[in-house]
C-alpha cells in the first residue's frame, strides 16, 4: 500500500449483502457535490420491468433529472450497472458494464457498453448500480470498499490525471497485498475530457498473466466529459475474491452444462473462423475493404488498396499471442488483445514503453483508414493517447476526418488550425491535434467539440457552405457515426439513424445480412430486422452480456437451423443462462419483451429531453449516398446502373449533377419510406412517438411517461 | 512427467478406479466426480484421463493451473473461478468440472486407482513426452 494524502470528505458504512440470484437488491447513490451517500432498494417492479444493467441505469437516471437538464447540470448523473448475469464466470462474455448519462454532444441520453472488471466487482461489493450526481468543488475520488464496508468521497491531491498512470497509482494506494490488485477496478478518464465533449471512461481490468493493468472503454456520447465536469477524477471499487457461485445462481448445474458446451464450441471453431483469440476485432479491416464497407476519407469511399497492410494477419503479428485476453473471467472469445512494450514517439510520455489496448476494428478504421492513415504504429500511438487522455477513438477519428475534408475543401487553413496541416493521411498532424486537445489549446478546444458543434462553428466563423458541411458531417442526433459505410445498405442506414442514442452499430449491424447476403430484400423485411435486432441486441445490455460470443463464433451446424441469422442455439444458451442465474424461467420471446420495455422507455426519455422524433432520425446525405462528384465517379458504374434499374432513367442523357440530384432525391425518399415501415412495426406514430397502446402493452405507461408522449399524440 | 498409463487389454471394466477416485477427491463414489473415465464398446473397454500435456495452462485467466515439481498439472483451488476455459480447451476432453463448487478437476497421478484396480491395468510411470498412447497400453506395459 502506498501512503499518500487522502482527505475524506464524506463516508458511508455498510454491510455487504449476499447476492441473491444475480441481484444485491440495492443501488448506491453518491452525490459528489453535497456529500450525500445512501443505499436505495431495488424493487421487484424494477427487476421485472427493467431487468438490470442499462434498464436500471435508465430508470434511475429518469428519476434523477428534469425535462430541462443538460449534461453539465449538477442533477445529471452517470449511472453504471452490470445486470443479473454480470459477473458469472461460466459463459464467455459475462462481465459487461453499462453506463448512461445525458450526453454533451447529443443532449439526450447516451448509453455505453464496456468490458473491464468494474461492474461485476461493484455488484460483488454489494451494489446493483451506482449513481454519481452533483458537481464537486475540487477533484475527488469515489471509493467503494467492500473489505472495509465503506463508501468514501476523498480528495487525493497527488493523483495523476491520465488513465495509464492513474489506474496504476490508485491500485498501488489501495492494495494491501499484491493479490488485492486482482480485485480492484477503476473508472478513470484523462486530460482531454476536460477540454473536449468527446470524453471517454476507461474501465480497468487487472491482467494476471501480464501482471499489469489494461483498459476497456465506455466510449460513445462523452461520459468522460460529464465525469470530469463533475470533478470526479476516479471511481474505484475494492472487492474480494469471487468465483462462479458469487452471484448465487439458482441452478449451477444448468449453467455449467451450457458453459461447457460453449467453451468447447469456441475452442473448436474460433481457430478456423474469425480467429478472435489471435486477432480480435481488427480481423474486419481487410474484409470490410473488400466489400466496399470500410470508411476511407470521412466515409467518402468504402475501400483502399492499403487496407490490407493493416488487416487481421498484420494485427495478429503485432498482438502478443497465447494469453487469455478476455475482458472478464471466462471469456474465451478473448478479443481484448494488446501490443506490449510499444514505445511512444510523441507527446508527454514519449519514450515510455506501454501496453496499447487494441486497436479494435472501430479504432483502426476511425483514427486510421477513415483519416487516410494506414500505418500500424501511428494507429497504435493515437489509440494509446486517446485512451490515456480520455477521448473516444470513434468520435475522435470521425471528427479529425471531418476536419481533414474541410481543410482539403479550403474551409480551414493553417492559420485557422494552429499550423496543423490536417490533410488525409497526415498522421503526425492528427497526433499533434490530440496532444493539443489534451492541453486545451484554442484550436484543440474547437476541434474537441465534435462534428455536430463544429459544423455550426465553421458555418458561423469561416463562412463554410452550410449544405456541404451538413452533408459531409457524419453525425446524427449529435453523435458521430461509427465505422461502416451504409450508403448501399438501406437497412444499415436505418440501423444507424433509427437508434436511440445515435449512430453506433450496437443496436443493429445489418450490413452483411442486407448488402452482401440480400436476406432482407423488402421494406417489410428490413422493418422486421430493424424491430427485432435492436431489441435482441439491447437485451445483452440488460443482463451484463457481451454480444460477440453470440455471433462471432458459430458452429457450422447453425446453417441447418430454421433461422440461422438469429443463431438459435446461442439464443437458447442465453435463455438457459438467464433462467439458471435468476431462477426466473424465460423464453426466447421474453427476451424481446424485456428489451422492448427498456427500448421504448429510452425513446420516450429522448422525447422528454427534446429529441426522439422523426426529424431527429434523419441522416446526413453522406450516410445515404454520394455527396461529391469524386464519390459518384469512384463508383460510376454502380450508380449509373442504379439510375437505370431503380428509376428507369438513362444516365447517358444526364449530366453528372443531374445524376447526383436524382440519386439524392430517390435515396431520401426511400429512407423516409423505411422510417414509415419501421415506426409502424415498432408501434410508433408516423412521427416516431410510441403510442399509448404500445406503452400500455409494455406496462410502462407510468403517468410521467404518458405525460411526455401525450404532447405528441 | 509423472503420469498414469492404462492397458485396455488388461481392463475388465470393474470401474473400481472411477469409484476410488471420486471417493478420494469428492467423498462420493459417482463416476461424474472421477478423473478417470472408463468407456465400454462391444465388450471392449477404454479409458480417458489427463496425460499432463499442459495445454490448459495458458488458457486459464487466473493462473490457477501450473506444473508442479513432478511434472503434474495441478489446479489451485483457491484461484480457480470456475470459468471452464480449461474444460473447453482441453484437447482430450479430460478436464472435468464440479458445478456446485465451480471447480475444475483432473487426474493428478495420485495412484489411488492403481491400487484399486483388480487386474493391474493401471500404472504410474515417469515419461519425458506424453500422448494418448498412454491410454492404449503402449507405454509402460
Amino acid at each position: 500500500m502506498k501512503a499518500v494524502t487522502r482527505n475524506v470528505l464524506a463516508e458511508f458504512d455498510y454491510t455487504v449483502p449476499t447476492i441473491e440470484r444475480g441481484y444485491t437488491n440495492q443501488t448506491l447513490y453518491v452525490n459528489v457535490g453535497n456529500g450525500e451517500i445512501k443505499a436505495k432498494p431495488v424493487t421487484e417492479e424494477m427487476k421485472l420491468k427493467f431487468t438490470g444493467g442499462k434498464g436500471f441505469d435508465l430508470w434511475l437516471l429518469w428519476h434523477a433529472v428534469k425535462d430541462t437538464t443538460r449534461w453539465h447540470d449538477p442533477e445529471n448523473e452517470i449511472v453504471i450497472s452490470t445486470g443479473p448475469c454480470g459477473g458469472i464466470t461460466q459463459y464467455p462474455g459475462s462481465g459487461k458494464s453499462l453506463v448512461t448519462t445525458i450526453s454533451p454532444t447529443t443532449d439526450i441520453v447516451t448509453d455505453c457498453n464496456t468490458g473491464g472488471h468494474f461492474g461485476p466487482y461493484l455488484k460483488f461489493a454489494g451494489w446493483d448500480a451506482i449513481e454519481l450526481q452533483g458537481i464537486a468543488e475540487r477533484d475527488v475520488v469515489v471509493v467503494v470498499d467492500a473489505i472495509r464496508g465503506k463508501v468514501t468521497i476523498e480528495e487525493m491531491p497527488e493523483a495523476p490525471k491520465d488513465t495509464h498512470l492513474l489506474g496504476a497509482w490508485l491500485t498501488e494506494v489501495l492494495a494491501e497485498k499484491p493479490e488485492d490488485r486482482y480485485y480492484i477496478a477503476t473508472v478513470t478518464s484523462g486530460q482531454a475530457a476536460e477540454h473536449s465533449l468527446l470524453g471517454v471512461l476507461n474501465f480497468s481490468l487487472f491482467d494476471r498473466k501480464r501482471n499489469d493493468l489494461r483498459y476497456k472503454q465506455a466510449a460513445r456520447g462523452g461520459p468522460g466529459t460529464v465525469f470530469r465536469h463533475k470533478r470526479i477524477l476516479a471511481l474505484v471499487v475494492r472487492s474480494r475474491p469471487f468465483d462462479g457461485k458469487t452471484n448465487n445462481p439458482a441452478d449451477l448445474a444448468r449453467l455449467a452444462r451450457v458453459g461447457a458446451d460453449m467453451q468447447r464450441e469456441v475452442a473448436k471453431w474460433d481457430p478456423v473462423q474469425n480467429r478472435m483469440r489471435n486477432r480480435g476485432t481488427p480481423y474486419l479491416v481487410g474484409i470490410m475493404s473488400d466489400y466496399d464497407l470500410l470508411p476511407v476519407h470521412n466515409h467518402k469511399f468504402g475501400g483502399h488498396p492499403k487496407a490490407h497492410a493493416i488487416n487481421g494477419a498484420y494485427w495478429e503479428s503485432r498482438f502478443t499471442q497465447d494469453l487469455p485476453d478476455g475482458c472478464w473471467y471466462g471469456c474465451t472469445v478473448a478479443c481484448a488483445h494488446a501490443v506490449d512494450g510499444f514505445e511512444l514517439k510523441t507527446g508527454p510520455y514519449k519514450g515510455q514503453k506501454v501496453i496499447v489496448d487494441g486497436p479494435e476494428y472501430e479504432t483502426a478504421a476511425g483514427v486510421g483508414t477513415n483519416c487516410g492513415i494506414f500505418d500500424g504504429d501511428a494507429i497504435l500511438e493515437i489509440n494509446f493517447y486517446c485512451d490515456t487522455y480520455g477521448i473516444d477513438t470513434i468520435s475522435y477519428g470521425a471528427t479529425v476526418a471531418f476536419l481533414m475534408e474541410c481543410y482539403e475543401a479550403g474551409i480551414l487553413d493553417k492559420e485557422k488550425t494552429e499550423g496543423l496541416e490536417l490533410r488525409f493521411g497526415n498522421a503526425e498532424a492528427s497526433l499533434e491535434l490530440l496532444h493539443r486537445i489534451a492541453a486545451g489549446t484554442p484550436f484543440g478546444k474547437i476541434a474537441g467539440m465534435g462534428v455536430h458543434k463544429l459544423k455550426a462553428y465553421l458555418i458561423e466563423h469561416y463562412g463554410a457552405d452550410a449544405q456541404f458541411v451538413h452533408d459531409i458531417g457524419m453525425e446524427n442526433k449529435g453523435m458521430e457515426y461509427s465505422m461502416y459505410i451504409a450508403k448501399e445498405s438501406l437497412a444499415q442506414q436505418g440501423g444507424y439513424a433509427l437508434t436511440n442514442k445515435g449512430p453506433q452499430h450496437d443496436e443493429a449491424w445489418l450490413i452483411f445480412m442486407d448488402q452482401v447476403n440480400n436476406q432482407i430484400p423488402t421494406f417489410e423485411d428490413k422493418a422486421e430486422a430493424l424491430h427485432y435486432f435492436p431489441l435482441f441486441r439491447t437485451w445483452f445490455g440488460l443482463c451484463g452480456f457481451c454480444k460477440l460470443p453470440w455471433n462471432d463464433v458459430v458452429d457450422p451446424k447453425n446453417a441447418l437451423s430454421d433461422e440461422p441469422h438469429k443463431i438459435p442455439h446461442h439464443v437458447q444458451n442465453y435463455v438457459d443462462i438467464f433462467s439458471a442465474v435468476t431462477g426466473r424461467e424465460i423464453t426466447k420471446e421474453d427476451i424481446i419483451h424485456m428489451s422492448e420495455r427498456v427500448y421504448n422507455f429510452q425513446r420516450v426519455f429522448n422525447i422528454r429531453l427534446g429529441k426522439g422524433l422523426r426529424e431527429h432520425d434523419m441522416p446526413p446525405y453522406r450516410a445515404l449516398g454520394p455527396v461529391t462528384e469524386e464519390e459518384y465517379l469512384s463508383r460510376q458504374e454502380r450508380y449509373d446502373k442504379q439510375l437505370r434499374e431503380w428509376l428507369g432513367l438513362d444516365p447517358s442523357t444526364m449530366t453528372l449533377q443531374e445524376k447526383m440530384a436524382a440519386h439524392r432525391k430517390y435515396r431520401y425518399e426511400r429512407y423516409e419510406m423505411l422510417m414509415d415501415a419501421v415506426y409502424e412495426r415498432r408501434g410508433w406514430t408516423r412521427n416516431g412517438v410510441p403510442t399509448l397502446e404500445k406503452l400500455q402493452e409494455l406496462g410502462i405507461d407510468y403517468p410521467e411517461v404518458v405525460e411526455v408522449v401525450k404532447k405528441h399524440l | 512427467m509423472k503420469v498414469l498409463t492404462y492397458n485396455p487389454e488388461l481392463c475388465t471394466g470393474a470401474r473400481e478406479c472411477e469409484k476410488v477416485c471420486a471417493q478420494t477427491w469428492f467423498k462420493v463414489p459417482d463416476r461424474e466426480h472421477s478423473s478417470i473415465r472408463i468407456f465400454e464398446q462391444e465388450g471392449k473397454f477404454r479409458a480417458e484421463f489427463c496425460i499432463q500435456c499442459g495445454e490448459c495452462i495458458k488458457v486459464c485467466p487466473t493462473n490457477a493451473l501450473y506444473y508442479d515439481k513432478q511434472g503434474i498439472v495441478r489446479v489451485k483451488k483457491d484461484l480457480c473461478v470456475g470459468c471452464m476455459s480449461c474444460v473447453g480447451f482441453c484437447p482430450y476432453g479430460v478436464m472435468y468440472y464440479e458445478p456446485q463448487q465451480t471447480l475444475a478437476f483432473k487426474c493428478i497421478s495420485c495412484g489411488q486407482c492403481v491400487k484399486a484396480c483388480p487386474s493391474g491395468a493401471l500404472k504410474i510411470i515417469e515419461v519425458e513426452t506424453v500422448s494418448t498412447d498412454l491410454w492404449q497400453g503402449k507405454v509402460g506395459f
